[in-house]
């Protein structure tokens, strides 16, 4: 109750600031209570992936932005606005009249919990993985994971398109080269990050996590390495060709494995036919989507960073 | 504890927030700020759905009755990470605009394209092409 009063201040907060720096820092730790809050309401996965997704990714994202742009909002467009006020004031009335027909929070015998799920959670030893959220995800709803890897990899091909600048400039080298405490300090946690990333991602089974998070946090990473050793070396180690392969050939794995179980006499992405017995099949089809998911999704995550970090200001 | 509909109310309330900081703003990174306050509550009144009373999260271990719906987890988990990449979209734009106009005030790119536009049709006049 608390941390959603915060988010209300800080949302307040970020209406108010000129300098967009602040406005986006505060976004940042925004996303950081909120992941506390899903933490809360039981939500593990989603509060890792917030976390990870929210206050790391999007925020450098945003930051570079900034850079590449510029760092004040006019104090001009800055007022009170009555109209749009009116508006929101109005739509606000309408949900919170709405909500009153709602179950109350937490209630166990709410419509939502009645249907569908109690198979999810009495049967799922069919998928036989403990974590029921990762069994949703890669074998009940697999379609959707697949059309969501594909809306991750359409939205890294329009950055592409948008912002790769064939004419090559001059390079600058934004390393820290001079801040040695800072890249000592730095490069000491990033195989950590990485060894925690490849356990998120296959332990993502049993525990919390999974592609999407394994992808993100193996991300940040990459970015972390970049921020303090600069553009041209991390482009040594992770080539622009090799990272645009890996973003396509994620979706491909996940999209193969449904043709192999089709190949095999099943329906698309139907497990139960990889192996002898369905319970391994389904353990293995739903490692090697996980795996294309995080491919994908760890590839066109640092591809975005470069993308906007080779960008020069024009 | 027994929080009625509190939780409701305060993600409309973040909600209406983003929606005013959207619709009222003309700084484009303030209006993706906005929009992002948005997707945010919109994944909390999910995940506020589908909390149960004395759950606990998702995954099956021995000693423990009632768990958490997992359904709205799935949905939102993916939700965020589409969201970034979409975010980044977004972003991509606000550069080039950024490259062709010069600013990334909405009302100032405005006003460029419209004194552009009269330019272009007086041009046109003075030479006498029909405008299209």
């Amino acid at each position: 109750m608390v941390l959603l009063a915060f988010l209300v201040a800080i949302t307040w907060a970020i209406i108010q600031l000129r300098d967009l720096f602040a406005a986006v820092m505060l976004t940042g730790i925004f996303s950081l209570i909120s992941a506390c809050l899903f933490m809360v309401m039981d939500a593990v996965d989603v509060a890792f992936t917030e976390a990870a997704v929210g206050a790391g990714i999007s925020t450098i994202l945003m930051l570079r932005t900034l850079a590449l742009t510029e760092g004040r909002s006019d104090p001009r467009y800055n007022r009170l606005e009555l109209g749009p006020l009116a508006v929101v004031v109005a739509i606000g009335a309408v949900l919170i009249y709405g909500t009153f027909d709602m179950p109350r929070f937490g209630d166990p015998n709410a419509p939502i919990h009645t249907h569908m799920v109690p198979r999810f959670l009495e049967q799922s030893s069919e998928i036989g993985i403990p974590n029921i959220v990762t069994s949703i995800l890669g074998s009940y709803r697999g379609y959707d994971t697949f059309g969501e890897t594909t809306v991750v990899f359409t939205a890294a091909i329009g950055v592409f398109l948008l912002l790769s600048d064939l004419r090559r400039g001059r390079r600058v080298d934004d390393a820290l080269r001079d801040d040695i405490i800072l890249r000592i300090g730095a490069k000491a946690p990033i195989p950590f990050i990485m060894v925690f990333a490849l356990y998120v991602q296959f332990h993502g089974d049993y525990g919390p996590g999974g592609g999407f998070q394994a992808g993100v946090i193996f991300a940040a990473a990459i970015v972390l390495y970049t921020l303090v050793f600069g553009l041209a070396k991390a482009e040594k180690i992770f080539r622009r060709r090799r990272l645009e392969l890996l973003v396509a050939g994620g979706v491909l794995l996940y999209g193969a494995v449904g043709v192999v179980s089709m190949l095999f006499g099943g329906n698309f992405l139907d497990y139960n036919v990889l192996a002898h017995d369905p319970v391994h099949g389904q353990h293995y089809g739903i490692l090697l989507i996980e795996l294309g998911v995080g491919i994908t999704v760890a590839a066109v995550m640092v591809s975005l960073f470069f993308l906007f970090a080779r960008r020069q200001q024009v | 504890m027994d929080v009625g509909l509190y939780n409701y109310w305060a993600v409309i309330v973040l909600m209406m927030t983003g929606l005013y900081v959207v619709i009222s703003r003309s700084n484009l990174i303030k209006k993706l700020i906005g929009l992002n306050v948005f997707q945010v509550s919109v994944i909390m009144f999910y995940i506020s759905i589908g909390k149960v009373k004395g759950g606990t999260a998702p995954i099956l271990e021995e000693g423990f009755e009632v768990y958490s719906n997992p359904v709205p987890h799935v949905l939102m988990l993916t939700a965020i990470v589409v969201g970034v990449a979409t975010l980044a979209l977004a972003l991509a734009l606000v550069v080039r605009l950024h490259g062709a106009y010069g600013t990334i005030e909405e009302d100032e790119i405005a006003e460029i394209d419209t004194r552009e536009t009269n330019a272009l049709e007086s041009n046109a006049r003075e030479i006498g092409a029909p405008m299209s």
